[in-house]
Order: structure tokens, then sequence, then C-alpha cells
């Protein structure tokens, strides 16, 4: 074997001391600006940080893509979803006239609204595609309110960071950051394609996220929860994702 | 250099092809376009059970689910990957690794070379002694495409599927005809990819698997020990 020669090992050195200072400034400037996830510790923390941070430099304002109205899927597939408890039959059979949405945490108006608060309020829609983490995706036309009205509404105070978000069920909770939240893309969907957003697709309420993978797009949407400290919800990690082996940040 | 890069390259290429292999059973059919779901006509339907009982696949038996950690490692080694790959290329480049050892040599820039050497490797013929120690024009070319055709059009793909990277980017989707074509793309080069890996451990094998192993992990080949 060649012996290593004494440039080769200063170069080395000198090489090594500039990564790991330079990864020690990175770790410093990301915590500063926000550009690492909740789950960013762990074997998986560097990659879903990388991820993260690139994306928040790159994509924090940027447009979800829309597809012209001949593109809507004729054939949407809506998962499967788990069976409705006894107290989502009721909420149904009442025409979901009783539904509420309550907004709540770092904000200065805590809100509870109805849906027909909710379609009182500026009417958007969107066509855009749902991709899910397995693979397949469809597009439909998305009716509501972006969350940054309600969120405006609300008053976000100045230290928050985060929006939690729940389903009817308690177990089934989600969040995004700021910049998610605010784009004017996140909407608080109420109909799809023309109608009432169907119950197997979420309704009578569903927070679409269309820049994040179908998963945190989350059905039934039930209460959300502005924050200023994450690590309070859940495990700490962000959402149940983390905590099922999956990423927080699913804008990939 | 050259090593340091293969071996990492290598380590986070298992990882890709293991975790893909394993994300792709949540859903084993590929469509061509923007969309494809389970009520869309597929393009490709693997013959395998899927980890998700949503899909339908003629079999009764669903597969263990794996998604969370195969995702999460995927995108873990596909960072590795990329950042070993532009510093092997970049060392490529600046170093005239890839002038001096994977460019063709003048005289073989012919269908001719091609075929002659196709005819050594059916005939069996040993390496002449100036092969042994450097690459012929069959695996300069292989070399070229996996390097520069291959592990850009997957990273691509890989891009096209990210919904965040896409909003910024619509034209890495569209441009390859959609979110769902991306996909199938990304399946079809990670299968030409394992094609790659196969035949060139293959060769390893052939051509003697403890001193290539030795050369490409220490450096130095027998006969350049022994003064040729």
């Amino acid at each position: 074997m060649n012996p290593i020669s004494r440039r080769k090992m200063i170069y080395g050195g000198v090489a090594a001391v500039a990564g790991v200072s330079g990864l020690a400034v990175a770790d410093r400037l990301a915590k500063r600006y926000g550009l690492i996830p909740p789950d960013g510790g762990g074997i998986f923390g560097p990659g879903e940080t990388l991820t993260y941070a690139c994306q928040r430099l790159l994509t924090a304002r940027t447009p979800a893509r829309e597809f012209a109205r001949n593109m809507i899927s004729k054939a949407p597939f809506a998962n499967a979803v788990e069976p409705p408890t006894d107290q989502f039959k009721r909420l149904q059979a009442g025409g979901f006239r009783d539904w509420r949405l309550v907004v709540d945490g770092t904000v200065a108006r805590p809100l509870v609204l109805s849906l027909a608060d909710l379609k009182s309020l500026p009417i958007h829609s969107q066509i855009t595609e749902v991709a899910c983490e397995e693979g397949w995706s469809y597009i439909a036309e998305w009716i509501g309110t972006p969350l940054s009205v309600v969120l405006r509404e609300a008053g976000v105070l100045p230290q928050s960071r985060y929006v939690v978000y729940y389903g009817v069920e308690k177990w089934a909770w989600e969040s995004i950051d700021l910049a998610d939240a605010m784009h004017p893309h996140t909407l608080l969907t109420v109909g799809m394609n023309d109608g009432d957003l169907p119950v197997p697709f979420g309704g009578p309420l569903r927070l679409r996220v269309p820049r994040q993978l179908g998963y945190k797009s989350l059905k039934y949407l039930h209460h959300i929860t502005v924050t200023d400290d994450i690590k309070k919800f859940g495990k700490g990690l962000g959402s149940i994702d983390p905590e099922g082996g999956y990423s927080w940040y699913a804008g990939i | 250099m050259v090593r340091i890069t293969h071996w990492l390259t290598f380590l986070a290429v298992i990882a890709l092809l293991v975790t893909g292999a394993e994300i792709l059973i949540s859903h084993p059919r590929f469509y061509w376009g923007e969309v494809g779901n389970v009520n869309t006509r597929p393009l490709i339907v693997l013959p395998i059970p899927a980890s998700r009982d949503t899909v339908p696949t003629g079999y009764r038996y669903v597969m263990p689910d794996q998604n969370g950690w195969s995702r999460s490692l995927h995108f873990e080694a596909a960072w590795v990957a990329v950042l070993t790959g532009l510093l092997y290329v970049t060392y490529g480049f600046f170093s005239g690794h890839f002038r001096r050892s994977l460019l063709p040599r003048p005289q073989d820039w012919s269908w001719r070379a091609y075929r002659n050497r196709i005819a050594k490797y059916f005939h069996g013929s040993r390496s002449d002694h100036a092969e042994e120690l450097s690459y012929n024009v069959l695996q300069q070319t292989a070399y070229l495409i996996v390097i520069f055709v291959l592990f850009p059009l997957i990273i691509w793909t890989g891009l096209a599927m990210s919904p965040s990277f896409t909003s910024a980017f619509p034209a890495s989707a569209a441009l390859l005809g959609g979110r769902q074509s991306a996909r199938t793309i990304h399946f079809v080069i990670s299968c030409l990819l394992l094609l790659f890996l196969l035949v060139h451990v293959t060769m390893i094998a052939l051509s003697g698997f403890r001193s290539r192993m030795r050369a490409m992990i220490t450096g130095s080949s027998r006969r350049s020990e022994e003064g040729e």
C-alpha cells in the first residue's frame, strides 16, 4: 500500500476541522432561522433536517401546482378511513350544523366557527393534486377559505411558530410551520368539485396542504391550536407521523 | 477520493434500492401522466402482493408495511448519494480522472471497438495487460452512462415527485409528462441501476473478487506492486 504522505495527512486534517466547524456553524444558523424540524433528532435527523432546511430556503412562498379544469380526476380515490364514531354519526345526522372549528392557542382572539361561519368568509377555489406517500395521486377542485384568513381573524401572536390541528378524534393530529399555515393554498376545505366535501374525502371539513403529501391534509378538522412550543404536543415530534415512523415534514 | 466516494455511493445505493423496493410495494402499480390511483388504468402492474389492503393485487396476502423508516432512510441515503456524487464529479473533472480513465481513447471511437470488445467477452479471452490496469471501452461507456445519464435522471425524477420541490420548479414534473410518469421513470432507472450493480459485481467476481476488492479498498493492485 502507498504510505499516506504527510501532505495528504495535513490536507485531511484541515478538511476534517473545517468540516466539523462548518457543521457547528450550520447548526447554529439553522436553529436561529427555524430550519430544524421537530423530528430533527435521531438517526434520520440529518436527512430530515437537510430536506426541511432546503425546502424552507427554496419554497417558503412558492405557489402549489395548479391544474386545468379538464385535468380533474373523474374517479378520485378517497383512501380508507376509520369507521365513524357515534359522535361523528350524530353530527352527520344533523347535517353537520353543529360541527364547530375551534381556533385557540397563541392567538389574540380565540374563535369558534360553524361551517356556515366558514362559508361566509371569502371563498377560494383551487385545482390541486393529492399525492399519497404510497405513490398514487388524483386532482380535484377544492373550495374553502385559506387558513391564513382565519388565522388573521384570530390574530396570531408574534411568538407563534407552528399550527397544530386535530381531527374529530383527538389521536389524529398534525402540525405545520407558519410558512405553510399562512400559505395562500393552505385551505380550510368545505367543498370538492362544485359540491360539499364528501365524508370519505374528509367532509365536512378538511385542511388541504397541497405542497405536502396527503397525510398532512387532515380529514374531519375540528380544532386548531397555534403554538410557540411544539414540544408540548404528543411526544414532542410535531405530529403523530414521526411517532409512527413517518416524517413530520412531508413536502419531501 | 474515487475510492472513498465509490464506497459511500455503494452504501447509499444499497440503502436506496432496499428502501425503494419497500416503498414500492405499498403501491406496486405504475401509471403514465400526472395522476394515477386504483381507480385509473395502470401502465405496469407488478405481479406481487402490496403492503396496503387498499390496492387490488389479486393476492389475499397483505405484506408487512415498512414505509415509515424506509422513506426516512431513502431520503437520507439520497442526500448521501447526491452530496457524494457532487464531490466525485467535481473531483473527476478537476483531477482529470474522467478524461484519463473514463473517456474512451480516440481509437475506440467506433462501433468496431465495441464489437471487438464484445466478441472478446464471448470468446472468454483474458484481458490483455493494458486492460488489467484500466477500463475497456465497454466499461467506460457503462460508467459514463451511469454517472452522467442514470444518476442525474434518477435524482430529477425523484425531485419531480416532491410536492414542495415542484411548487418551486413545476417544469421538473411537467417536462417528464407528470408526477406519475416521473414515478414510473424513477422505477425503470432504478431497475437499470440494479442491473448495472449486478453486472458490475459479476465482473468483479469473474476477474478475481479478492484482488479487485483489495484494489478498490487500498488502491493498489498486485501487478503494480510487482513493478510491472
